[in-house]
């Protein structure tokens, strides 16, 4: 690793380093810290293959709705959740918080602290979201948006969370770098961020429940909150680390990525009541103005992202993480433009409750959040394990497959929307006749949602094949050493 | 910005401005909404679902059906009507007033007006002319209403006689407002002219009741078994391309009658101060009270 061994930022104090605290290659070294890591990413990588499956089972039923549909843990209304939340809880929140950790001990210098506990909270919150998924199959879901998991699943999640968060809080207090990187500033909001939108949200909805509509109101916080604060932050925190990392050119403006910070932080976290919600009229007024608003930070980050790169797109050809990475940025570009084209009245009367709103969720979530969490496995898992490779043809067919099945997948989604949404806005057009007219795009993400499954299946053998090569090699001097004490028993064994 | 403090405080307040103005303040707006009267009359609005209601309810969320239907009726606005109650005994005052306000005006018109044929005389204005015509119209000696018309496409479906607000919801648990419609709103199924049988049917198999239904038949809902000595009352009467072997029944579990229950308490159509609404029968009482259009052209109040 030649660029790591410059500093971990070779950024904007480039050669202004002294040489304090730990060499990118101790930090990786550490075994606990490997295995924790690990752990979080294939685990990960599992849950976003079932998801994607279950996502495309879901929309195999739009081509022939008999099918598998006399199981009813695979009708339509438990599948669609269960692949949502197998994707967000499962692959997103602990992809994202194993990144984040990683760019916590390089950006900070220092060893992750109490691994120890990763590898515990990943146990841990694996076993919650396997719960979870199980109780929204078996009809036990709580029937509010991306908080399906009942509540004897959520609790476990919420302590794995905060072992997680400890140990990143420890992480951060060790570090050895006084001066913080952007992607520092996100990682640490996200970081108080989650438990508390978590928290709140399960509490309202899930335990004492409030009563009525505010419960509407509760969970589109919460759901908002989540997509664009807590995935938009990792999200960029990975680019804002990633992308001056590999091209080696520093990062464009601190002061833009610090514009974008504040501004995403105070009118992102309003977003969420759509127009024409059953509330007082202020709150969708003003998560609308805060919608356009977000339009802001969104073009501050295109700034600062292209000018970082500055036209020096040779890298791409060899590194495929940057692509992945590039893929997430553009993604969330485009997606933030849409939530804010999304809000203005006129666009939202005729997209809300359309296969649009699925578009932008797919965007944000598989486009973005989930382009940018490959892009940075790929990048690290090799630094954790250098003994070990990644098969680089499977990374390729990963990113064509996960490109390709993306731009299937939202481009006719959206379009679908469009159509629904301008035939809806009349009336002398039948429901069915709308419903009719999505139906040739909706062939278009069916097949969308098989490459991404297939790209997701390519991560899950590639991560499995290395943490497989990984443990032989830890294992091989232990069994040969016992191999040569013990002959005769291990010769039967094997 | 490099104090790890300042980076904690500030993304705090922004967080709690927001948890502040979306988590506790509908609370306080709407989290303490009680029962009302509605618009026009002493009925008490909303009234709690009936038990079996409100298992239909939980089957609904077990099923995920919040994911294809929605239940919030939207609407873009409100017109008005200006409709004559009674054309009084200045008739030739009145037809004056009216040539006046309507530019299209002409004999047959007229005739039919003074026949009784013919009520409205304005149709889709604002607030204030209907309020210019009506005293117009009073002051030539007739009586006049104002009705209120909701607009908007889901309206227009069919799917409300109103906009959807807080207190449609007030004792559900989950509310399921729903983001897609994948299927058409139900926030007024029970409204609509559906049986149970067809509600049953259309579980079972939506394609025997609605032609190209995208949506998946929810056969485990149901029992197929074979006719015990007499036929079940409650066994689906299915159509004779869908018919079964002689012997055999489909008969819905207790799921799918409380289902049906459910569906049916959906009924989101009281008028309430905050939404006014079409009141189904006409009356004649003061302009304020609002009416059915609907049913204005074919059925002269009552004098």
């Amino acid at each position: 690793m030649s660029a790591a061994s410059a500093p971990a930022q070779p950024v904007f104090n480039a050669g202004t380093r002294a040489s304090a605290g730990e060499t990118p290659a101790e930090i990786d070294a550490s075994a606990p810290a490997t295995a924790g890591l690990l752990l979080l990413f294939v685990c990960a990588a599992g849950w976003i293959a079932l998801g994607s499956a279950l996502s495309l089972i879901a929309s195999i039923k739009f081509h022939s709705a008999s099918f598998l549909a006399d199981l009813p843990w695979l009708t339509y209304g438990r599948v669609h959740p269960a692949s949502l939340n197998a994707i967000l809880y499962g692959f997103a929140v602990p992809a994202g918080s194993g990144v984040a950790l990683w760019l916590s001990c390089r950006l900070g210098r220092t060893k992750l602290a109490w691994p120890g506990l990763v590898v515990l909270a990943s146990l841990f919150w694996n076993l919650g979201v396997a719960i979870g998924l199980v109780a929204i199959l078996a009809g036990d879901g709580t029937g509010l948006e991306w908080l399906e998991m009942p509540r004897y699943a959520s609790p476990i999640l919420f302590t794995a969370y905060a072992l997680l968060g400890v140990s990143g809080l420890a992480t951060f207090h060790r570090k050895q770098e006084r001066e913080l990187f952007p992607s520092q500033w996100f990682i640490v909001a996200a970081a108080f961020w989650f438990p508390w939108i978590y928290s709140t949200a399960n509490l309202l909805l899930v335990f004492t429940p409030v009563r009525g509509v505010a419960q509407a109101a509760v969970n589109w916080w919460y759901v908002n909150n989540l997509a664009t604060i807590w995935l938009g932050f990792i999200g960029l925190a990975t680019i804002f680390y990633l992308l001056p990392k590999i091209t080696a050119r520093p990062l464009h403006s601190r002061y833009l990525a610090m514009f974008s910070f504040w501004t995403l932080a105070l009118f992102g976290s309003w977003i969420g009541v759509p127009s024409g919600a059953p509330l007082p009229a202020w709150m969708p007024a003003v998560s609308t103005a805060c919608a356009v608003l977000t339009a802001i930070p969104v073009l501050a980050v295109a700034v600062n992202c292209r000018k970082t790169m500055a036209g020096n797109y040779s890298k791409l050809k060899t590194d495929v993480a940057l692509r992945f990475i590039i893929f997430g940025a553009v993604a969330w570009v485009v997606a933030g433009l849409a939530t804010a084209a999304q809000a203005l009245p006129a666009v939202s009367t005729v997209v809300q409750f359309t296969w649009f709103t699925a578009a932008q969720t797919q965007l944000a979530l598989i486009g973005f959040f989930a382009m940018t969490m490959f892009g940075a496995i790929y990048h690290i898992v090799p630094r954790l394990v250098p003994s070990a490779s990644l098969c680089r043809k499977m990374i390729r067919l990963h990113f064509w497959c996960a490109t390709f099945g993306t731009v299937f997948l939202v481009i006719p989604l959206a379009a679908a929307g469009i159509r629904e949404g301008l035939a809806l806005g009349n009336a002398d057009i039948t429901f069915m006749q709308a419903v009719k007219l999505t139906l040739p795009f909706l062939r278009f993400s069916t097949f969308g949602e098989l490459l991404i499954t297939i790209g997701n299946v390519t991560l899950v053998l590639n991560l499995v094949g290395l943490a497989a090569s990984c443990c032989r090699a830890w294992l091989a001097p232990k069994l040969a050493a016992a191999r040569a004490e013990q002959p005769s028993r291990l010769e039967v064994a094997t | 910005m490099n104090r790890g403090p300042i980076l904690f405080i500030g993304a705090f307040l922004a967080l709690a401005s927001s948890w502040f103005g979306l988590v506790l303040r509908p609370q306080i707006e709407v989290g303490q909404l009680q029962q009302t009267n509605t618009v026009g009359s002493a009925e008490t609005y909303p009234v709690a679902r009936p038990g079996l209601a409100n298992q239909g309810l939980q089957v609904y969320r077990a099923n995920g059906c919040v994911h294809c239907h929605s239940q919030c009726v939207r609407q873009s606005g409100v017109t008005f009507d200006v409709v004559l109650a009674n054309l009084g005994t200045n008739q030739a005052e009145v037809v004056a007033v009216i040539e006046k306000l309507r530019p299209d005006f002409n004999v047959v018109y007229a005739r039919k007006l003074v026949e009784g044929k013919v009520r409205d005389v304005l149709h889709g204005v604002t607030k204030a002319e209907a309020d210019a015509a009506q005293k117009a119209l009073e002051a030539g000696g007739a009586r006049a209403q104002i009705q209120l018309v909701a607009l908007g496409p889901d309206i227009a479906r069919g799917w409300g006689n109103r906009r959807s607000v807080a207190a449609d919801y007030l004792f559900d648990y989950p509310v399921q407002l729903g983001s897609q419609r994948i299927g058409p709103d139900l926030a007024n199924i029970g409204l609509r002219p559906r049986t149970d049988d067809w509600h049953l049917l259309h579980f079972y198999d939506p394609r025997t009741v609605v032609e190209g239904s995208t949506m998946p038949p929810h056969r485990y809902l149901f029992e197929k078994r074979k006719v015990a000595d007499v036929p079940s009352p409650d066994a689906l009467k299915l159509p004779a391309q869908f018919a079964l072997p002689s012997g055999w029944e489909i008969v819905p579990k207790p799921e799918a009658m409380a289902l049906v229950a459910y569906l049916n308490s959906l009924k989101a159509d009281a008028p309430l101060f905050e939404a006014p609404a079409p009141l189904p029968s006409a009356t004649t009482q003061p302009s304020a009270v609002v009416n059915a259009t609907s049913t204005s052209n074919t059925n002269p109040p009552a004098k």
